[in-house]
């Protein structure tokens, strides 16, 4: 079971699945962000009407019978079709033969902000209008937020050590960067990794609402994740799953795969500070960074792009933007930053994942994302946030932000191979 | 054995399990022959409840091992 051969702890990203509200796919997705479209329209897949926010950037043409045979696709949660898709996708991009060898040397990390929120909302309700008798037996494993991963092992045959991280919005980029440990460490050869969140329902919108986190720009959708802008009122919500194949860097090229980038730091912290408000000078944001250069012997001047967190509030866009400055000193001010939630809305679980998509090709196509919706600049976010068109730049490392509620701070440097 | 029954008894299995309107038989075992775990059995006899009206008790589920036995379950449940 264990292999002989040489590892030097090195970990490179060799495949991208993207289900985003931007397309189906990872070039789509790309093209889309490079060219500012924003995936937010008024919300379709339940009546708005009775919600203040009657807005979210969904996956319209998301299909669950496209990628799992009927019974499964007539029960699973949303969040579990759209996670099996992604995992398709990113192990075709990596055309990686499985072997049976290799099986037992493949993991799955793939993590969920909440889980099968659309199966707990559903069943409850079934609960309360028909009683206790009438709940599915499927209620328990398609609600639990490790069983995405736990079926895209199932369904490919994976192997090796499986972890769901429930970090909320930095799920996916924790699950990433704890993959990434794991093949540095030997415990695997290859790794799929990611997040999901298919939170649009009728809890899920209430919730959020109740919550007072959400835009309620509901007459101009496209124009209502507005991230570091002045007149930013509140994230746009967002389903997504982004999963990623990542690979010891020998695998990688004895295989002669193709190689997005390679992932060079992971920094990981806590606020200590509120259940849902940011640290209002980014102290643990500051110090993930930080942590993530460090780990990876890489001066702040030598970083190019940021994809921030950046979620379109009023309180964490600025405390953000300290953050960058308390890590960057004089190079905030030179280093390139985008949030492209301002076009993906806030996929909350996934948005991790999906961005770290983001570095990866930007650093492929040395090309950065903008932000779009950037009209009125903010005092108190003043760097370069690549306002509404995307750029050209060298990009030799990236770095991805992803804070959660409960305090979570996660920054991925990414390095072009 | 009524036909109304077993063409009722069919009709649910086939869109609980996700089977062939020609696979399900008579004789066919849920578990054995159409691939059911453990789960999808409960859930089909939850959905045979919701067709028929009816309860059935956890401790006789295990009565309805196949379609036939799912349908003589049935006529003996049902008002007469």
């Amino acid at each position: 079971m264990r292999r002989e051969s040489v590892n030097s702890g090195r970990v490179v990203i060799t495949g991208l699945g993207a289900v985003t509200p931007l397309g189906i796919g990872v070039e789509k997705f790309w093209q889309n962000c490079l060219n500012g479209v924003s995936g937010v329209h008024q919300i379709s897949l339940i009546n708005p009407e009775p919600f203040p926010t009657k807005i979210a950037a969904e996956v319209l043409d998301f299909q669950a019978e496209d990628w799992l045979d009927r019974k499964d696709a007539r029960r699973v949660d949303r969040a579990i079709a759209m996670t099996v898709a992604a995992a398709r996708l990113a192990l075709d991009d990596s055309t990686i033969q499985l072997t049976d060898e290799l099986k037992d040397e493949f993991g799955v990390f793939i993590g969920s902000g909440i889980g099968g929120l659309n199966v707990m909302h559903e069943q409850t309700r079934i609960m309360y209008e028909r009683g206790p008798s009438k709940v599915s037996p499927f209620w328990v494993p398609y609600m639990i937020a490790n069983m995405p991963g736990g079926i895209v092992s199932i369904l490919n045959d994976l192997r090796g050590p499986n972890v769901a991280a429930v970090t909320a919005c930095s799920t996916g980029a924790n699950s990433i960067g704890d993959a990434y440990h794991v093949i540095k460490r030997g415990d695997a050869t290859m790794m799929l990794a990611g997040g999901v969140e298919a939170p649009i329902n009728d809890i899920g919108v209430a919730a959020f609402c109740a919550a007072r986190a959400m835009s309620t720009r509901n007459d101009e959708p496209q124009r209502a994740s507005r991230p570091f802008d002045l007149d930013r009122d509140g994230f746009v919500m967002g389903e997504a799953a982004g999963v990623m194949v990542l690979e010891s860097y020998e695998h990688a090229i004895a295989r002669g795969a193709k190689i997005y980038a390679e992932i060079v730091g992971y920094g990981m912290t806590a606020d200590a500070y509120h259940i849902t408000g940011v640290h209002p000078e980014g102290r643990g944001a500051r110090n993930a960074m930080l942590r993530a250069l460090d780990r990876a012997g890489v001066t702040p001047d030598k970083v190019d792009y940021i994809n921030a967190h950046g979620t379109s509030t009023p309180i964490g866009d600025p405390a953000e933007t300290l953050a960058i400055k308390g890590a960057f000193g004089d190079h905030a001010h030179k280093v390139a930053i985008s949030s492209t939630k301002s076009m993906t809305g806030h996929t909350l679980g996934a948005a991790g994942a999906i961005e770290s998509m983001v570095c990866a090709l930007a650093i492929r196509d040395q090309k950065v994302p903008p932000t779009i919706n950037y009209e009125t600049p903010d005092p108190a976010c003043d760097l370069d946030y690549v306002p509404n068109v995307m750029r050209e730049l060298p990009i030799q490392y990236a770095l991805n932000n992803s804070f959660g509620f409960g305090g979570h701070n996660v920054s991925l440097l990414l390095k072009r191979v | 054995m009524s036909e109304d029954i077993l063409s009722r008894v069919r009709k649910v299995t086939v869109e609980e399990l996700s089977v062939k309107e020609e696979e399900v038989l008579e004789t066919s075992s849920f578990q054995d022959d159409l691939g059911a775990d453990s789960l999808d059995v409960v859930e089909l006899v939850m959905a045979l409840e919701d067709e028929f009206g009816i309860e059935i008790p956890d401790d006789e589920v295990g009565e309805i091992k196949t379609v036939g036995a799912a349908v003589e379950y049935i006529e003996k449940k049902l008002p007469k």
